[in-house]
């Protein structure tokens, strides 16, 4: 560490933290072997590698992975390298690899579970030497824990550690309620994933999602543009999509109004904004596919899940959960100032097609790469990023509502009218310094 | 192997490779007025988006008429996918009025652009005139200190008006479109 950063234990305090955290490249190698690689990380859902051979690279941490479905059924997390020279096997982002993985340089071959299945003329090669097929050194690494938790999957690099569900803790509701929102209770991937690089630590992200005083200033231009167009839409026509309802959202929902939200801060850092953008309107078509879910559950429990108030659930260190709209967003760290986001959109199935579309409107509108809102919070988390590289200040603050927060049983609930309280951000720090202190 | 398979294996990894089946239409004398006139109008459209006429752009389209640029170049109707833009003139608005208020940060700083059209094939026309003409774009954008270059190809469909073409819709393949964007697009390209 340079001489001019304090020691570890010093960047973080209770309402602010040392610019270093966000800027520092040694940090920033240090994070990713004492968070990212030893904690769960989502790798993707099952639903992305349905046929045996079918796979996904994804990035754990700095580490290459493949997620792979084995003949048996069984999705694997290997490391994307061949035991032999280091090559990576997979080349491409996902594709399917048949029987076998075959390294492109000397033609080793693996089972899916990355297992040595071929080496070229083996006998005559390798005998005598340490090279042979008991010996695990020739298998393709398997990451050191896989999990699936209805149907999203996830790897921790460590032998050791809480198992998935205890890691999640109560935020695994953003899962349960994404698929109990699906008739049968399970989701389907849409298979198109948008990717989008932001220039800013993978922090910012995490604090912004959660950060309910922005979109209001953020996002006016759009807020504003989007409620002009819906009003001649329902003068002309009685009433509009709904979609321009979830963009002009960001400008009718005043700054202040904010406040009624409320976040739920949990261990490990993880967080949930509860909190409602009108997304249960009673047109026909919501009509229509609330018939199915009391069809499938009850009317009881359709309403339990119905009600249940989620605006985003955010999975430290590395997942934003829209369940509402059954959207996530994944966070590669690419480099202390560079970002890699993949986008998913999941179909519920069982539900009737509009409930998808309605879905989709917001998928393309929000988070395709023409996003009309992200676009603003990507120039924001550039400016900070600079911002902090320099010395007109040392410090973030978090300070906002701090002190007011309500602690009960671990969970940090912030106060009544408090919704912009910068509570998860000094809670994403709280896990952020655990973490590190963890040699 | 042998040499058949070899081949089979290669006719297998061109076939994966082409996403469109590209046909040249025969030339005929005669189709000079309406190549001309399609160039004209493609020509016309880029100084318009250069210019940052952003309603004049929309006044391009018919009332039904769609800008659409899919995710994946293997898309084929604009309804019902992600795409990464998938606009009628209504949601075209919202773009437009976004990128000209004041508080639209991102719209701040510096920028412009630079489109060039080429390779327009007109691939049909109707009786009534209508036109299916394909192009091919290359379009250079400053933002701050920063270029990034786009390319890709236009497929457009247009409508014949007494007041010239217009867009019933506007298909645009980015080469880049299923690789990582750094940063995102702001407006139709
Ligand atoms: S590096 Fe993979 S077979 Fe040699
Ligand atoms: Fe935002």
């Amino acid at each position: 560490m340079p001489d001019r950063n304090p020691p570890i234990s010093k960047l973080v305090e209770p309402d602010r933290v040392h610019k270093s955290v966000y800027t520092d490249e040694q940090l920033f190698e240090l994070e990713m072997e004492r968070i990212h690689e030893r904690v769960w990380i989502y790798c993707g859902h099952e639903t992305q590698v349905k046929k045996p051979g079918d796979y996904y690279t994804v990035q754990i941490g700095r580490q290459p992975m493949v997620m792979v479905r084995g003949a048996d059924g069984k999705v694997n997390v290997l490391y994307n390298r061949c035991p032999h020279r280091g090559a990576m096997i997979c080349g491409d982002r996902h594709g399917n690899t048949g029987e076998f993985f075959r390294c492109s340089y000397h033609a080793w071959t693996f089972n899916h579970d990355g297992k040595l299945k071929n080496i070229p003329m083996m006998e005559s090669g390798y005998q005598g030497t340490r090279w042979n097929r008991d010996n695990p050194d020739c298998n393709m690494k398997q990451a050191a824990r896989v999990a699936n938790y209805r149907g999203f999957v996830f790897a921790s690099l460590v032998a050791d550690g809480p198992s998935l569900v205890e890691f999640l803790g109560p935020s695994k509701i953003a899962f349960d309620d994404i698929c109990d929102r699906a008739p049968e209770g399970e989701v389907e991937v849409v298979p198109n994933c948008f990717r989008v690089i932001q220039n800013s630590n993978w922090k910012i992200f995490l604090e912004n999602q959660l950060d309910a005083l922005h979109p209001s200033v953020t996002h006016q231009s759009t807020g504003r543009a989007a409620r002009d167009v819906e009003v001649q839409i329902e003068k002309k026509t009685g009433h509009a999509p709904l979609a321009y309802h979830m963009l002009s959202a960001f400008s009718t929902v005043t700054i202040d109004k904010w406040d009624n939200f409320q976040t739920l801060n949990y261990p490990h850092g993880h967080c949930i904004l509860a909190g409602y953008m009108g997304l249960r309107p009673q047109d026909p078509d919501t009509l229509a596919y609330e018939k199915t879910l009391v069809k499938a559950y009850g009317e009881k429990r359709k309403e339990e899940i119905l009600s249940t108030n989620i605006h985003h659930v955010l999975i430290y260190p590395g997942l934003s959960v829209q369940s509402p709209l059954q959207q996530l967003r994944a966070v590669r760290p690419l480099g202390v100032n560079k970002t890699l986001t993949e986008i998913w959109h999941f179909r519920l199935k069982g539900a009737p097609e509009p409930i998808y579309r309605r879905a989709l409107a917001y998928y393309n509108l929000v988070n395709s790469p023409a996003t009309l809102i992200n676009a603003d919070d990507l120039e924001n988390f550039w400016k900070i990023q600079t911002g902090l590289g320099s010395d007109g200040g040392d410090w973030v603050s978090f300070a906002r509502h701090y002190g007011r927060d309500i602690e009960k049983d671990g969970v940090l609930e912030t106060g009544e009218g408090m919704g912009t309280s910068e509570a998860p951000m000094r809670n994403q720090m709280k896990a952020w310094s655990e973490f590190m202190a963890r040699a | 192997m042998a040499k058949k398979a070899v081949r089979k294996v290669v006719k297998k990894a061109v076939k994966k490779t082409a996403a469109r089946k590209v046909s040249l239409p025969a030339y005929k004398a005669g189709n000079y007025a309406t190549q001309h006139a399609v160039e004209q109008f493609l020509y016309k459209q880029a100084e318009v988006l250069d210019a940052k006429r952003w309603q004049d752009y929309i006044d391009l389209f018919t009332d039904e008429g769609v800008y659409w640029m899919p995710a994946d170049p293997a898309d084929r109707h604009w309804d019902g996918i992600p795409s990464i833009f998938a606009e009628d003139k209504n949601l075209m608005t919202v773009r437009m009025n976004r990128v000209l208020h004041p508080d639209a940060w991102s719209q701040r700083p510096l920028w412009g652009t630079n489109h060039v059209v080429g390779n327009v094939i007109v691939e049909k026309e109707s009786p009534n005139g209508d036109v299916v003409v394909r192009s091919r774009f290359h379009m250079l954008e400053l933002r701050r200190d920063t270029v990034r270059h786009f390319a890709g190809s236009y497929v457009h469909q247009l409508k014949k008006t007494p007041n010239g073409y217009r867009i019933k819709m506007q298909r645009v393949d980015m080469t880049n479109a299923q690789a990582a964007f750094e940063y995102v697009l702001q407006v139709w390209v």
